[in-house]
Formats: C-alpha cells, sequence, structure tokens
C-alpha cells in the first residue's frame, strides 16, 4: 500500500520535473527541474531495495553532474531565451513516443517471453552495499577498471579542453599586460 | 494494489519519451545534454527494477556503469561546448553547419 502510494508519488514528480526541464525556455530553470527529477529518481532505487544505486545517484548526478553544468552554464550566455524548433509537435510526440515503446519491447519482450534464470542471485543474508560489493568485485571487476580509466580520460579531456588559457588570471596581470592580450584577442582568426 | 514491473517499465517509457521530445525540439546544445540524460536515467530505472523483480544483481551492475558513462560524458561534452562557445560566442545547434550538409 504505502509502496503504491510512495510510487504513484514520485513518478507523477519526476514525470513533473523532466517535463518542465524539456519545455521550459529558462536554462536554470531547466538546471533545477532536472536536479530535482535526478533525486526523486533515487527515491525509486531506494523502493526497489538498490540503495547503494540510490546514493551513488545522489552523490553522482545531483553533486557532481549537476554541479559540472552549473559551472558550464557560468560560460555560456544563460540569461537570453532559449529558442525552440518550430516544428510538427503532433511528428515529434508521437515518433518519440512509438521509439520508446520499441525500444522497451525490443528488450522486455524475450526477458518475458523466456523464463529467465539470475546469473548472479541476491544473496538474502547480505545487504545491498555488500551483495553490490561481491559481484562487482569478482565478475565485473574487468569493466570496473576499464571504466575508471574511461572516467580518468574523460576527467584529462575536460581538463584539456575547457582549461585552455586558464593559467592567465586577469587579477593577477598589471594594466599593461591586460591590454596586449586584449590586442592579441582581437587578431586571432575566428573561425 | 501491488506494484509490479510493468509499473516500472511503463513508467521508463514515459521518461524516454519526455526525452526523445527534449532531443528533438531543443535547439540550445546545453539542454540538449540535459535530455540525454533523461534518456540515462529512465533506462537506469527499468535496469533496477528487472534487477529487484528477478533477484539478479546484473541489472544493479549496468546501472552503475551507465552512470559513469554518463558522468565521463557530461565532462567530455562540456569541455567541447566551452571551446565551441569561446570560437562562435553561441551554442546554437543550427549555426553548427561548417560541413555544409
Amino acid at each position: 500500500m504505502f509502496e503504491a502510494i510512495a510510487f504513484y508519488l514520485f513518478a507523477f514528480l519526476t514525470i513533473a520535473m523532466f517535463y518542465i526541464t524539456v519545455t521550459t525556455s529558462q536554462a536554470l530553470y531547466a538546471l533545477t527541474a532536472l536536479a530535482a527529477g535526478m533525486i526523486f529518481i533515487s527515491a525509486f532505487f531506494f523502493i526497489l531495495g538498490a540503495d547503494f544505486l540510490g546514493a551513488v545517484q545522489i552523490i553522482v548526478y545531483t553533486g557532481a553532474v549537476m554541479a559540472i553544468y552549473a559551472f558550464g552554464m557560468m560560460f555560456f550566455d544563460t540569461t537570453r531565451d532559449v529558442k525552440e524548433k518550430q516544428g510538427n509537435k503532433f511528428i515529434i510526440v508521437g515518433l518519440s513516443t512509438f521509439a520508446a515503446i520499441l525500444v522497451v519491447l525490443i528488450f522486455a519482450v524475450p526477458m518475458i517471453s523466456t523464463n529467465m534464470t539470475a546469473f548472479y542471485p541476491v544473496v538474502e543474508a547480505a545487504g545491498n552495499t555488500q551483495n553490490v560489493g561481491m559481484v562487482l568485485f569478482t565478475k565485473y571487476l574487468i569493466p570496473f577498471e576499464v571504466a575508471a580509466v574511461m572516467l580518468l580520460v574523460a576527467m584529462v579531456a575536460g581538463i584539456v579542453l575547457a582549461g585552455k588559457k586558464m593559467d592567465l588570471s586577469l587579477t593577477l596581470m598589471s594594466g599593461d599586460e591586460v591590454e596586449e592580450m586584449k590586442k592579441n584577442q582581437d587578431k586571432r582568426i575566428i573561425s | 494494489m501491488e506494484i509490479g514491473l510493468n509499473h516500472y517499465l511503463v513508467l521508463s517509457t514515459i521518461l524516454f519519451t519526455i526525452g526523445l521530445v527534449g532531443v528533438m525540439r531543443r535547439k540550445n546544445l546545453l539542454l540538449l545534454f540535459f535530455a540525454t540524460e533523461i534518456l540515462l536515467n529512465s533506462v537506469n530505472i527499468a535496469f533496477a527494477a528487472i534487477s529487484h523483480y528477478y533477484g539478479d544483481l546484473t541489472g544493479q551492475m549496468f546501472a552503475f556503469f551507465v552512470i559513469a558513462i554518463a558522468a565521463s560524458e557530461v565532462a567530455v561534452g562540456l569541455g567541447l561546448l566551452i571551446v565551441w562557445f569561446k570560437r562562435h560566442g553561441n551554442i546554437n545547434l543550427d549555426t553548427m553547419s561548417s560541413m555544409r550538409g
């Protein structure tokens, strides 16, 4: 009973938040609505008994990803209203619904039609975090290490791409140096 | 009323639809990234629900890897977006037609 109430409440909240995210014309509203939706999604993970996944969802998505987005939005002109594509709305919504149902059917039908057995069944005596640790560090150790290397590569790529000229500090330079830098910037070819 | 796997799959479908609508109608690349986050999250819900109802931990493992991929995608994508914004002054999708396609 309480599970049903919680499910419908959080389903409504999540759908409302994500609807705001894709329809609002203000980037800041979209960002905050997306962060709220991520928190509400972690509620589903807690309902489903995936406690560790829910905690990771809150930490990684609303802690790290949203912070990176908020940081990145400082570089962009976000006060301007966002223009939308003017297309046929019925075609867009219809195509999206069709594609989403198709994707779910592709993955769900083979699972429902055959009697699926668990590869790595849940050990009842251990908690969720312990179960996750046992499976992650035995069966999925190599993908785990590869994911770690991928995150390292992404971090280096992010620093290299976004950190250009970040060694220059406008507050520590003298007035002449700033003027010279501005002149050089004007000469730069904008391609 | 019992909440079953179908409820979660329907919810995941609805969220995936919202994300796809966002991908199709957004012109601003930053908001397009938001829509892709919605897509990844809807898939995560489906993974966690299937993992719970079949008593198998593989779904949760894949949800972890999806979260890791989403985090690295944000880092690289936002870096590229900042480079593009420094050069062109906007992140509008329609202006990215340098290949004359």
